[in-house]
């Protein structure tokens, strides 16, 4: 018996080693001083939007107040299903994202405060839900960028909806599992209905070649081994602004007239019922709807489309005004809808 | 002749129980089979929630989520997948280790070692650099390609620990009875390879199941891509869940052939003199073509990753260099690969120590359930953790604990097949014959098998460390806020194709992985004997 025991003590001493040296581990990690964190008012942001913009934004935010910012990076569909998962318990206090229905998501869970007015009214209405449970930040345009060795003008689609055609079919690419995609499929319901969507989906599983994330098919149009690919348009001015190198034989297509294709996405905001430090939450979406935040979507590099503030737009790309972008209540966008169909059609 | 190596001894028989007092085990089977039933139990936490979201369902959904053609065609080449690379690996990990072990091939010390090499490498960074080499790769057959290359070294490594160890006087025995070489290589040498081949195949196996990030790049869809695509969009919806299920069932398959084909064979040798050295057959005109076929091997496993990562990393220059942004990425992986090394080799040995010295079922069944979970992709995995964490304990959620105990479960098996190997070459006569001496029970386990052990813990660690520092999707969910890991951060540079500013990481990854690779290859041959 005394041997039993004393082995079971030595392996117990080592896993309590062991796990005091994971201990160690979490204590040189932010996360061990997270709960401290909240006595000081330092907020957690659950961010999707790309992680370079979010910085920018947070660098002049803290500048500014002395509130610390911790960011969580994810993907928008995958940080809105961990913060419902999380309820209550989130430790989140502010939530990014690129596109709008991970929000609705969010928003239809019950877990997000009201927008403070100030920051309401900092955002056009356009641009945020009628709900005002969250609010959006930025916006980026549906656009088919294309290889003009291979397409001539008159070729290319009046509608998004062609694509499904059969004459389309092996020309274009797409990235399916990404919430960019998904968000102008949602769009698209909200638009044209269930039935047309569920239709244009088939045709796309026919027609498309799957690439993963946007600037991947864009790149694979760049190269020659597809003719177009659906996208939004930031990632071809972006790439334009760094090297070029994957948007060299890259052109733009808006398709514009309302079309679905035309759709403008809304990238959201909002602030967690849950945060413990809700003021300086609050403080931190009115700072990116804000003067400052727009004018790093103005001068930064994100080429995302400043909406709030009356900052305009990049210089160098389309005003906002001319995109002819059909009119969407970012609210109803239903991502739980969009998933299902696209699961039935066999894209996911 | 004494040795008995190769007649399959049934493991259970104890030979030298004498008249004396009977030798007994360090510790009552039944405080390491308890731990051994808590550590299954708590291994099969994410099962159980894939069980509990497919109960909840319900059978006529489940059905018509599994029963699609999507997913007929990931099965199609989940399937033509590991049908096609298992082999092939195999082929490559004991062709090679055969070379090097076993003929008088030229510099066979720096081919040992740049065989065992690749492994170093990811298999997310050589997709990257062979992506980056030949832009339009994609499909089956660039997964197969990517996948031997970076695993065969999975099978390489115990062969060759196998092939060095082995006894002579088998061969010999074999050639006076007229065996040729080749017969006798079939005939004798293969059969003893058999739990480095089963063992290194499995390793393989499971490691095609759960990559993600190497099939992503190149446009290949597996279960494991689709399941992360299904999360990504619907996180916890029945479709991804499903498709995990499907996966359950298939790594139960590779199990169960797994353990049909390892047998019951017994692997120590006993027998008094020390053991001669192996022969090495003269390769004569086939020196040439060998060392040809070697040097291919090695440049596309290991020089075109290395030359691509060193291309983008020159054509970044000093701007990719953020030493605010790689520095905490390089400690951090480093932290919880030793944290995670350390705890996995922990428990894995409870459970490594019962299904050899106690084979049973019932034990059999226990090693098995830690199987399970490792074939699941790091999302299905985190998820679970996720899900039971914040409902059952949220205090811990999101803490280095909770991520510690995911990588437990995701790399339990690379420990467990290790020490068992490592048990299993421990003669526990040795062990009994020290306690017929008058030492207690524990000192003589302490003093003979652990310290016989050791070598093969050493090198089941090392495989750890390796598995966590490329870990993507566990690390992205479960880790404490503002965790950045070089694994996720290199992720997140590559799927913005920005090839250069990923660069650093891909060959930070290498570099401490590197040390990792040599020491898991320096303890597999001291596990074998040498």
């Amino acid at each position: 018996m005394k041997i039993r025991i004393n082995a079971l003590a030595g392996i117990a001493i080592a896993a309590t080693a062991a796990l005091g040296l994971s201990a160690c581990g979490s204590s040189t990690s932010p996360a061990a001083s997270s709960s401290a964190d909240a006595s000081k008012g330092e907020i957690t942001v659950y961010n999707a939007q790309h992680e370079s913009l979010t910085k920018e934004w947070v660098d002049a935010f803290t500048a500014e107040t002395g509130i610390k910012v911790t960011l969580r990076q994810g993907d928008d569909t995958e940080m809105s299903n961990q913060i419902v998962q999380e309820g209550a318990a989130s430790p989140a206090d502010v939530f990014l994202t690129e596109n709008s229905p991970a929000m609705a998501q969010v928003e239809n869970a019950g877990l997000f405060a009201d927008v403070n007015k100030d920051t309401v009214a900092q955002v056009p209405a356009e641009f945020r839900p009628s709900t005002n449970k969250w609010t959006g930040i930025a916006a980026r345009s549906t656009v088919l960028v294309y290889d003009k060795n291979k397409l001539s003008e008159d070729k290319l689609p009046k509608s998004m909806l062609d694509l499904a055609k059969p004459e389309w079919k092996g020309k274009w690419a797409a990235s399916p599992s990404g919430a960019d995609f998904q968000a102008i499929v949602s769009a698209l319901v909200e638009l044209k209905g269930e039935a047309a969507a569920e239709a244009w989906l088939k045709g796309m599983k026919e027609n498309f070649t799957a690439y993963k994330g946007n600037s991947t098919a864009m790149k694979a149009v760049n190269a020659g081994e597809v003719d177009a690919a659906l996208i939004y348009h930031y990632y071809y001015y972006g790439d334009q602004a760094k090297t070029g190198e994957n948007s060299k034989n890259v052109t733009p297509y808006y398709f514009k007239n309302q079309d679905p294709g035309a759709f403008l996405s809304v990238s959201g905001g909002g602030v967690l019922k849950s945060s413990k430090n809700a003021e300086n939450a609050q403080a931190f979406l009115k700072f990116i709807t804000g003067k400052k935040g727009q004018e790093v979507l103005q001068k930064g590099t994100s080429f995302e489309y400043a909406i709030a503030s009356g900052v305009p737009a990049n210089e160098k790309l389309v005003p906002v005004k001319e995109l002819a972008a059909p009119t969407v209540d970012p609210a109803k966008l239903n991502s739980e809808k969009v998933t299902e169909l696209m699961t039935k059609a066999g894209l996911l | 002749m004494t040795t008995q190596v190769s007649a399959p001894e049934r493991s259970g028989s104890t030979t030298t129980a004498g008249r004396g007092k009977r030798p007994r085990p360090p510790f009552g089977v039944s405080a390491v089979g308890v731990m051994a039933v808590l550590i299954a139990l708590f291994a099969l936490v994410p099962l159980g929630y894939v069980a509990v979201m497919t109960a909840a369902t319900g059978w006529d959904t489940a059905l018509e989520l599994i029963v699609r053609p999507r997913v007929g065609e990931l099965l199609l080449n989940t399937v033509l997948l590991i049908v096609l690379t298992v082999p092939l690996c195999l082929i490559l990990g004991v062709g090679g280790a055969w070379l090097v072990e076993r003929t008088m091939l030229r510099g066979q010390k720096v081919w040992a070692v740049l065989l065992a090499a690749p492994l170093a490498i990811p298999a997310f960074v050589n997709s990257y650099a062979w992506v980056s080499a030949v832009p339009s790769l994609h499909g089956l057959f660039s997964g197969v390609l990517i996948a031997t290359l970076s695993y065969f070294p999975l099978v390489y490594i115990p062969a060759a620990a196998t092939l060095s160890r082995l006894d002579p006087a088998v061969e010999q025995s074999a050639a006076s009875l007229g065996l040729g070489a080749w017969r006798a290589f079939f005939r004798v040498v293969l059969p003893q390879l058999r739990i480095a081949m089963t063992g290194g195949a499995l390793l393989v196996a499971l490691h095609l199941l759960a990559e993600y990030g190497a099939f992503a790049m190149i446009r290949f869809d597996t279960f494991t891509t689709a399941i992360m695509v299904q999360y990504q969009s619907t996180f916890n919806g029945a479709a991804g869940t499903m498709l995990a299920s499907v996966l359950v069932f298939f790594c139960l398959l590779l199990l169960l052939v797994e353990v049909r084909s390892r047998g019951t064979a017994r692997y120590a040798r006993v027998g008094s003199g020390a053991q001669a050295k192996a022969l090495r057959l003269p390769l004569h005109v086939y020196q040439v073509p060998a060392q040809l076929a070697l040097l291919g091997l090695t440049l596309l496993a290991f020089g075109l990753p290395l030359l691509f990562v060193l291309r983008w990393i020159i054509a970044g220059g000093a701007d990719i260099w953020a030493a605010d942004e790689f520095v905490p990425a390089l400690w951090q992986t480093l932290l919880y690969g030793l944290a995670g090394a350390a705890a996995t080799t922990v428990v894995a040995f409870p459970m490594a120590y019962l299904a050899v010295r106690h084979a049973s079922w019932f034990s059999k069944a226990l090693e098995l359930s830690n199987y399970v979970t490792s074939s699941m992709p790091g999302i299905v995995v985190a998820l679970a953790f996720v899900t039971v964490s914040i409902r059952l304990v949220p205090g811990i959620y999101q803490t280095a604990g909770v991520l510690v105990a995911a990588y437990i479960l995701l790399f339990l098996p690379r420990a467990l097949v290790n020490i068992r190997a490592g048990l299993a070459q421990a003669p526990k006569e040795l062990d009994e014959a020290a306690q017929a001496l008058g030492t207690p029970p524990l000192l003589s386990f302490i003093r003979v098998t652990l310290r016989l052990t050791a070598p093969a813990a050493a090198g089941g660690a090392a495989l750890v460390f390796l598995g966590i520092a490329n870990e993507l999707t566990a690390t992205l969910l479960l880790s404490p806020n503002g965790t950045r890991t070089l694994a996720t951060e290199f992720w997140s540079k590559s799927s913005e194709i920005d090839y250069a500013g990923a660069a650093p990481y891909a060959l930070l990854m290498i570099v401490i992985s590197a040390p990792m690779t040599y020491l898991l290859f320096q303890q597999s041959k001291k596990v074998a004997g040498q």
